[in-house]
């Protein structure tokens, strides 16, 4: 059953210094874990921000929970938790201080924030720091307390901008470890902009592709990756070795699939419904060929990528 | 979200209101300045001259204690009078207090948020930036009563007590003088120091810009005055412009020849500059052009 959409985006547009930055962007985004990837300067930050309230959209709007961003911006982000990607903290207060505060202000009780402030803290692993004055954190230590800050209140949705930036790669791996544990959880959405596509493979269903300004794809991991269990890439020869991929192509159709040739004459096609891999080797060995390869053509988050870099935005899935 | 669990788990507690979530930031904000034993034996000090007005009215109305001091009692109440122009004296220097306590608190409010963009933080949540603002501002505006009207006005209503109804009713001026000059003094310093702390976003920095203001500004003014023979120049002195301002409410002669209007009215602007220029830094994210 499709999740409710969190965010819906109607004909988004936003110009910030006299410079349009989003421009009617639309999609409903549902997923549990939400990418929003795109080149620097692609949006990213700015939809965010514009989703936060901080930006007030020149056209269109956008629903956040079916709540619109333009009349009813504190009950939107009376939901959220927000991790920025710039170093952001209160100087001269200590973790449990910190997160408390921002706690409090989200509206839980002086006691009630103070416990979950501890909790949160050591939830990311900041437990034993958590006296500590937030200005002596290391790099990795203040993107977990802002990762803590923004859980503190327990959001429905978070908004995480960046938050392996600047992480060494087993506070890298903690990071995406705690990201999938929230989404897994299922208590809170969370939409995550990097420029990092295997954090976003890692940890995302859904992802968003903006490009200069505009939704250039938009596109479900799942679905992807189920779709191309049908895609294979085969290396066919014949008994002497040489390469045999157009004669193969041609019994291959006429079970219906769709060919293509691949890369080092190798052949890539589509199995229809009702045929399987083992099929091929089956029509292989019937016409005395020999199946040396067979890979299932994945369709990487790095190629849908490319493929909305290259092409023009076109507003749409994949 | 138990620690021992380690998992994420909404809150579906009770939320605090609104009303009293706008008191979180004015509550941290002093509890943080009040970290400082520098600034609390300052802020100390500053009621010395309160306690000192206090001894003062309790010896003009207790005949015994100044017999035993040896004071004749005429030639003090000659040289003392307990009237507005007591009180506006007494204003004047808590006012002076009262901007060194601006000095040091409202860069220390307001400039490491910006520095460590802690803004974003705050208005990322259901707060808005007025009440951000409002918020800072309470502190000040807190601090800066407790050593201005309400120990002014705690000492008239004492010596209304002391002296009589007659006196009493005729001074009515003065209590509202008392009240109405420390809120002119309150709103236009504490807009003037967050503004500065906003823009200048470094706390020193951000001090010594506020003590420039004040003291190289108020000189400029004098000097221009002298040197033109026009009272349009210590329009820049925020001294004279306050000190006019209280002039015309305790009904006293003004120090120049400034006219009340065109000091409330530099008041009123300056300060509505002020609040323009930190609404615009206030914000979450600073767009570039």
């Amino acid at each position: 059953m499709p999740d409710s959409p969190i965010v819906e985006l109607d004909g988004l547009g936003v110009s910030l210094g006299g410079r349009a930055v989003l421009r009617d962007l639309r999609a409903s985004l549902a997923g549990r874990c939400i990418g929003l990837l795109g080149p620097n300067g692609a949006g990213k930050t700015t939809l965010l921000h514009t989703l936060l309230g901080f930006f007030r959209p020149d056209a269109g709007t956008a629903r956040v929970f079916g709540k619109d961003i333009r009349t009813e911006a504190a009950a939107i982000r009376a939901q959220m938790g927000y991790m920025p990607e710039t170093d952001s903290f209160i100087a001269g207060m200590s973790g449990v201080r910190f997160v408390r505060l921002m706690a409090e202000l989200s509206g839980l009780p002086p006691a009630a924030a103070l416990e979950r402030a501890h909790e949160a803290l050591f939830y990311v692993g900041l437990g034993e720091a958590r006296y500590r004055p937030v200005d002596s954190y290391s790099l990795g230590m203040k993107q977990l307390v802002k990762l803590a800050q923004a859980l503190a209140h327990g959001p429905r949705l978070l908004f995480l901008d960046e938050p392996t930036n600047g992480l060494d790669p087993p506070a890298r791996r903690r990071m995406l470890d705690l990201i999938r544990g929230i989404r897994d959880g299922g208590e809170a959405r969370v939409i995550l902009s990097s420029h990092l596509l295997r954090d976003v493979e890692e940890c995302c269903e859904e992802v968003l592709v903006l490009k200069n300004g505009r939704v250039a794809v938009y596109a479900n991991l799942e679905a992807e990756r189920r779709a191309n269990r049908r895609l294979l890439e085969l290396d066919v020869r014949a008994a002497d070795g040489v390469p045999a991929a157009p004669a193969f192509a041609e019994l291959a159709a006429a079970l219906g699939c769709e060919c293509a040739p691949g890369a080092r004459q190798r052949l890539k096609l589509v199995l229809p419904d009702g045929v399987e891999a083992r099929d091929m080797f089956r029509l292989a060995a019937g016409a005395g060929l020999q199946i040396r390869r067979l890979d299932y053509k994945r369709d990487s988050l790095e190629d849908i990528f490319l493929k909305a870099m290259e092409g023009d935005a076109a507003n749409g899935r994949l | 979200m138990a620690v021992f669990e380690r998992t994420y788990h909404r809150y579906d507690g009770p939320l605090t209101t609104r009303r009293r979530r706008f008191l979180v930031v004015p509550r941290y904000a002093l509890a943080e300045v009040m970290r400082s034993r520098a600034f609390v034996m300052f802020y100390l000090l500053c009621f010395l001259l309160p306690f000192a007005g206090l001894i003062m009215i309790y010896l003009r109305h207790n005949l015994s204690a100044l017999k035993l001091l040896n004071v004749p009692l005429d030639r003090l109440r000659e040289a003392l009078p307990i009237d507005g122009r007591f009180f506006a004296q007494g204003l004047a220097v808590q006012g002076f207090l009262a901007f060194l306590l601006a000095v040091v608190v409202a860069p220390a409010l307001i400039s490491p948020d910006l520095r460590n963009n802690g803004l974003a933080l705050y208005l990322s949540r259901p707060f808005s930036r007025a009440e951000y603002v409002s918020g800072k501002l309470s502190v000040l505006a807190l601090l800066i009563s407790t050593i201005t009207w309400i120990p002014g006005i705690l000492l008239f209503l004492l010596q209304g007590y002391l002296e009589g109804a007659g006196w009493f009713v005729g001074q009515l001026r003065v209590l509202a003088a008392l009240f109405a000059g420390s809120w002119a003094l309150i709103v236009s310093l504490s807009l003037l120091a967050l503004a500065v702390s906003a823009w200048v976003k470094w706390k020193p920095v951000a001090r010594i810009v506020l003590l420039i203001l004040f003291f190289v500004l108020n000189g400029f003014g004098r000097v221009m005055e002298l040197a033109l023979g026009t009272w349009w120049s210590e329009l820049l002195s925020m001294r004279m412009v306050i000190e006019t301002v209280w002039a015309g409410l305790f009904g006293l002669a003004p120090p120049s020849g400034m006219p009340a209007a065109a000091a409330w009215t530099a008041l009123v602007a300056g300060s509505l500059l002020c609040l323009g220029l930190l609404l615009r830094r206030v914000r979450a994210y600073e767009v570039v052009r």
